[in-house]
């Protein structure tokens, strides 16, 4: 190999070749961080059950092991052992596949987040990530665009109605999305002037409380923030638009033909989704691992390099899939068409016009110009082209050119 | 270990591109030809070229072959393929044009006056940290600025006309909680 400069960033590499050492530095990460996923989408099934059991006033799941927490568990060994069907009509070969074409990106998405700080594993130092892509937030895009495939060819190669309704429906929902979900994301890289995960999360270091609030790009990019949280929960298919497996319309959506072990993967590449995408938002806009350490301790006590950060990165990604809970618990489905409309008329000129507005303000920065005169220009310029395109907009009742 | 994964990958984008021309079903054909942009992006990433391998996967696997697939499983043509052609000097037009461009892929192979050098290998920049996608960047908006905002201006003309080309007669957009 010539050198793998551009596998990674990380100091791992530096030495330039790749022992056995290395090369088991690497196996443990990987193993350890598919380990967590799996467990983490256990206990997150687990949790919401319980916590929209909360919020219903039922008890939820409380059978198996101590406050049901093996629930999932005993469910996936029950699908474990459940036969597989498939359909007659089916394409074999693809609908085999689609499960696992399914799980791969939400899996391979988690390989780029920064899970902790810098340690010392085996002797070499190294991050707390799977990998450090230099273009870390490229690939979170590319991922999230291969998803698509289990979805689309599970319902096609089902080769009954109703998955295909269903997979044709998620299809244009997530390529819509995707646009918004895109931008969303470059509104971040434009502050940060990175596109290494690693990079950004640098960026965003604890320094005392007045970091969270300026360092932090949950303040800095709050549009992009919201834009994401609502693109990144249209991409996972997670409620309010859930409309892929709306059960009143189509059954169950592109899974309907599935039983068993294949059923149970699409279950869990649909959660391990969500995991995923809480820990993208953790790291592009909650500042990932960074946080304050245990002050008592000396900075490079093994509690304040190990544990804290990963501590910091479970607090915000929990606190994000409560929120994904919450809001699974009190908003009902939303209808296609206002789904597509939020989406192509509001989130993508929204994040459009931010994006332009960022760009031009850390111009102004580098540039040295007044920013008190800037900001107001800039974001009255972008509030009346945002009138603009929203008065070209049909109404509704309006007459409109039909397209087909 | 690089000769290793080469010819591996090799094989797989080989069989992938085999299998889209072979394959008789047309979403069997769309899965192959995503084996073989997947087998091209890892080539280029063996070439420290990240960033072109990331746009083979962003662009390619996960932009293109989704709308290929979109059509076809929209459509439903993957019943039978009209083999009858139109036109009868296509197959021989084809087969000249393929020849010339296998020509032409072997002389640019052998010299190197076309493209100024035989191969490049690593990061376009060393000492940044991020080389690549810096040094792309610089040069898409300083040096070749004319060049790129033609693209985006033929890009967005593009649109319209698809825009245009696709409009049929009038009707009236369902009012609020109307049934369309």
């Amino acid at each position: 190999m010539t050198g793998v400069p551009v596998v990674a960033l990380d100091p791992l590499f530096d030495g330039g070749e790749i022992t056995w050492s290395v090369f088991g530095v690497v196996a443990i990460k990987v193993v350890v961080a598919f380990a967590f996923l799996l467990v983490a989408v256990m206990l997150y099934i687990w949790g919401m059950r319980k916590v929209i059991a909360d919020m219903q006033n039922r008890i939820g799941p409380n059978r198996a092991g101590p406050f049901g927490v093996l629930q999932t568990l005993a469910d996936g060994i029950k699908l474990f052992f459940k036969e597989q069907s498939i359909p007659s009509s089916a394409d074999r070969p693809v609908f085999r596949l689609a499960p696992y074409l399914s799980i791969m990106p939400a899996f391979l998405m988690f390989c780029v987040v920064p899970v902790g700080g810098r340690v010392s594993i085996l002797g070499h130092e190294t991050y707390l990530q799977v990998v450090d892509l230099p273009v870390g937030a490229l690939f979170v895009l590319a991922m999230s665009g291969l998803g698509v495939y289990g979805i689309m060819l599970a319902g096609w190669a089902s080769g009954s109605k109703y998955p295909l309704l269903g997979s044709v429906r998620a299809t244009a929902q997530l390529l819509s999305y995707e646009a918004a979900f895109g931008l969303a994301v470059l509104g971040v890289l434009i502050q940060a002037g990175t596109l290494s995960t690693r990079g950004i999360v640098d960026e965003q270091a604890w320094d005392g409380w007045a970091s969270f609030a300026t360092e932090w790009y949950w303040a800095a990019a709050f549009v992009p923030f919201v834009i994401f949280l609502i693109a990144a929960t249209a991409e996972t298919n997670h409620p309010p638009f859930d409309l892929v497996e709306a059960e009143q319309e189509l059954v169950g959506g592109f899974n309907t033909e599935y039983t068993g072990i294949r059923f149970a993967i699409f279950f869990l590449a649909e959660f391990m989704n969500v995991i995923t995408m809480s820990a993208i938002a953790t790291t592009l806009f909650l500042g990932g691992p960074s946080g304050p350490g245990l002050g008592f301790l000396a900075a490079d006590n093994v509690v304040n390099v190990w544990l804290m950060p990963v501590f910091w990165f479970l607090v915000k990604v929990l606190a994000l899939l409560y929120c994904t809970i919450w809001v699974r618990a009190s908003l009902p489905r939303m209808r296609y068409d206002r789904l597509m409309a939020l989406g192509w008329k509001y989130l993508i000129e929204v994040a459009v016009l931010w994006v332009l507005v960022s760009a031009a303000l850390v111009v102004a920065r580098e540039e040295g110009w007044n920013v008190w005169v800037v900001t107001p220009i800039v974001a009255a310029a972008a509030l009346g082209a945002f009138g603009v395109l929203y008065l070209c907009m049909p109404r509704p009742g309006e007459h409109v050119e039909e397209f087909r | 270990m690089e000769a290793v994964l080469f010819f591996v990958l090799a094989a797989g984008a080989l069989a992938g591109a085999l299998g889209v021309v072979l394959g008789r079903n047309p979403v069997h054909c769309a899965l192959f030809l995503l084996v073989t942009m997947a087998a091209v992006a890892v080539f280029f990433l063996m070439q420290d070229a990240d960033l072109v391998a990331i746009i083979q996967l962003v662009v390619y696997a996960s932009a293109i072959v989704v709308l290929f697939l979109f059509v076809i499983t929209l459509l439903g043509v993957d019943e039978h393929e009209r083999l009858d052609e139109p036109h009868p000097f296509q197959r021989y037009a084809a087969i000249v044009l393929g020849a010339v461009l296998l020509v032409q892929v072997l002389v640019v192979i052998g010299n190197d006056w076309a493209t100024g050098a035989r191969s490049t290998v690593g990061p376009l920049d060393e000492d940044g940290r991020s080389g690549n996608v810096e040094t792309l960047a610089r040069a898409l908006f300083t040096d070749y600025i004319w060049a790129f905002e033609v693209t985006a201006v033929l890009l967005v003309i593009a649109v319209v006309g698809g825009v245009v080309l696709a409009r049929r007669s009038g009707r009236r957009l369902p009012a609020e909680g109307e049934r369309p």
